[in-house]
């Protein structure tokens, strides 16, 4: 997805809502996650799938240890998040050609 | 002339102002009988007096050198030394009080002297005097002086070395004014000295010298100890009358009643009357000079422009007077206003063109003389006498123009003429003083038609500085409207901010796994 800094973006979002396992006396998901604004962005190592709001909180312009703390909060059980990755924009534009 | 009145009062005050005991204390009784016949209530007005610095009977002699020849622009070739001096009734008057009221104030500053310098000398007297009595009036039965008595002759003989480096440096120091009051903490202090000193003596007389004490370690000792005590109230001295006035607790503001330019100014805890001081010091620095005729030239000039307006009612009859009146007198002032600055710019021009000339001209003489004889240097007053003529008139109009003419006479802009060409200064820096209205310090003290000064006001002049005072100091051209404000309480709290809130530090991509 390109963009020009500084300028407002549009992306289409997919809801996605995981509950979280119990493992121990944790709470876990199940996957690893990187990035955030103080990242290194060339270097990321899952480049499809970016996080826009988890429960409710905005993840947009978020460090990796806040995004981190979002996550992982041991009174949610369950996790809304709202994700974007570029095949999904394509799969719309495809859809409303035909 | 109706400033008769008012001068033969001034007489009245500085002889009830003469202080004879040392209290300070206030002599409402007898300021009231003068007072009263004007009519006003319990006001206290008395006279301080700067110190001129040229002995008074020279005064006639500088008067009678003053060029008062307007037309110096266009008769500059000859310098001959025209003296046409009209002394007017107002410098009468006050070359007469000023010979009177210097004569009456020296006397109490030459009584104050004196009783300082004597109590200061008994006091210094007094340990040599404990330590030398007994040797000399009961030697034989004194018991002889160990080396733990010797050793505290030399501390005492130290102690009073830096006592008396110490006094000299605090107390005899020149008077810078004549004030009307005596300092309270200065008097409170001689009077301290003085009691404690006598108690030391009648306690010496009585248990030392009639009973004719063996013991001269114990009296050697007791002279020391009358030495420390005098260098603590040294140091009580220090504190008293030049350490509690260090930290700013007031602001002033000074008007000046003519024209209402103000400054301000910080001060610590002082009494009226030293703050006055301050004010008058900082009042010849600080103030453009008094010049009477720019007041008087604005109102002249309005007139002058008034005459020529005619008012034309347009909306039809109407008894609006006022209103005509205010239309003109609007009219008039920006007529004024442009027409004096246009003026004033184009004369402003031509001096600068004139100056700028002559001091290219000064260059090139003093190069050509350079060519001529290498060694010699031109003298700064030939050059400045030499090149005076080409600019003379510019500036004349100049000065006449903007009303300075009387602040500058012709020898004194020879001599800052002479003056920036010995430091090399460029025609602005000449300029500078002409262009701009600068402090009365920077012209002559004939100039400065006010060294004499009453304070006026409704409190005691030695009661210390609070908010609200007003207080007033006249000369007799305008006077200085000062009013003390306390500088408000400051609460100041802190926030911190913890650094790691708006800082992050980027890193290398990193995983977590959630």
């Amino acid at each position: 997805m390109s963009y020009i800094p500084g300028q407002p973006v549009t992306a289409v979002v997919q809801r996605v809502e995981i509950h979280k396992l119990r493992q121990g006396e944790n709470l876990i998901l199940g996957f690893s996650i990187g990035g955030g604004i103080d990242q290194d962005p060339s270097q990321n190592p899952f480049s499809e799938d970016k996080t826009d709001k988890v429960n409710g909180w905005d993840m947009t312009m978020v460090t990796h240890d806040q995004a981190r703390k979002r996550l992982t909060k041991r009174s949610e059980e369950v996790v809304r998040l709202l994700v974007t990755r570029q095949s999904l924009q394509k799969a719309v534009q495809q859809s409303m050609l035909s | 002339m109706d400033t008769e009145s008012t001068y033969s009062g001034y007489s009245y005050y500085s002889s009830h102002s003469k202080k004879s005991h040392r209290q300070g204390e206030r002599n409402r009784e007898r300021h009231k009988s003068p007072r009263n016949k004007d009519g006003r209530g319990s006001e206290k007005s008395v006279t301080i007096q700067a110190p001129t610095g040229e002995p008074l009977l020279a005064n006639d002699s500088t008067r009678t050198e003053e060029v008062q020849d307007d037309n110096w622009g266009e008769t500059t070739t000859a310098i001959t030394g025209t003296s046409e001096h009209s002394i007017s009734q107002e410098d009468i008057a006050r070359i007469s009080k000023d010979m009177e009221d210097s004569v009456r104030l020296d006397c109490r500053h030459y009584l104050g002297l004196t009783v300082a310098s004597v109590l200061g000398l008994l006091v210094f007297l007094t340990p040599i005097a404990f330590i030398l009595l007994p040797p000399i009036l009961w030697r034989d039965e004194l018991e002889p002086c160990g080396t733990i008595c010797e050793g505290l002759f030399i501390s005492v003989a130290f102690k009073l070395l830096i006592l008396l480096i110490g006094t000299w440096a605090l107390f005899f120091r020149k008077q810078r004014a004549d004030v009307p009051r005596v300092f309270v903490f200065r008097a409170l202090l001689l009077v301290l000295i003085f009691f404690f000193v006598v108690s030391y003596w009648l306690f010496y007389g009585v248990r030392i010298l009639d009973s004719r004490d063996r013991n001269y370690q114990g009296i050697v000792q007791y002279a020391v100890s009358l030495v420390d005590a005098l260098l603590f109230i040294h140091y009580l001295a220090i504190v008293l009358l030049e350490l509690r006035q260090l930290q700013p607790m007031f602001t002033l503001q000074v008007v000046r009643s003519t024209d209402g330019e103000s400054r301000f100014y910080s001060l610590g805890h002082l009494s009226i009357q030293r703050a006055a001081l301050v004010v008058l010091e900082n009042y010849y620095k600080d103030f453009t000079i008094y010049n009477p005729n720019l007041l008087t030239a604005s109102k002249f000039r309005a007139a002058k422009h008034m005459a020529g307006l005619k008012v034309y009612n347009v909306d039809g009859p109407s008894n609006n007077a006022t209103g005509q009146s205010r239309a003109m007198i609007a009219a008039a002032a920006r007529r004024r206003d442009s027409s004096h600055n246009e003026l004033y710019y184009e004369e402003a021009e031509h001096l600068v063109v004139a100056v700028e000339e002559a001091f290219i001209h000064i260059q090139r003489l003093q190069a050509e003389e350079q060519q001529k004889a290498p060694g010699e240097v031109m003298d700064p007053r030939e050059a400045a006498q030499a090149i005076f003529p080409s600019m003379a008139r510019a500036l004349q109009k100049y000065l006449r123009t903007t009303r300075q003419q009387h602040y500058h006479s012709m020898e004194s802009i020879l001599q800052h003429l002479a003056f920036c060409i010995t430091n090399s200064m460029t025609p602005k820096a000449f300029l500078e003083r002409y262009l701009s209205a600068g402090p009365t310090l920077q012209y002559d003290k004939e100039r400065w038609l006010s060294t004499q000064w009453r304070l006026v006001s409704d409190e005691a002049v030695t009661n210390g500085l609070r908010d609200g005072i007003v207080f007033v100091l006249k000369c007799l051209d305008f006077s200085l409207v000062v009013n003390v404000k306390k500088i408000p309480f400051i609460v100041l709290s802190e926030e911190f901010i913890d650094p790691k809130s708006h800082k992050f530090v980027l890193r290398l991509q990193s995983e977590t796994s959630v």
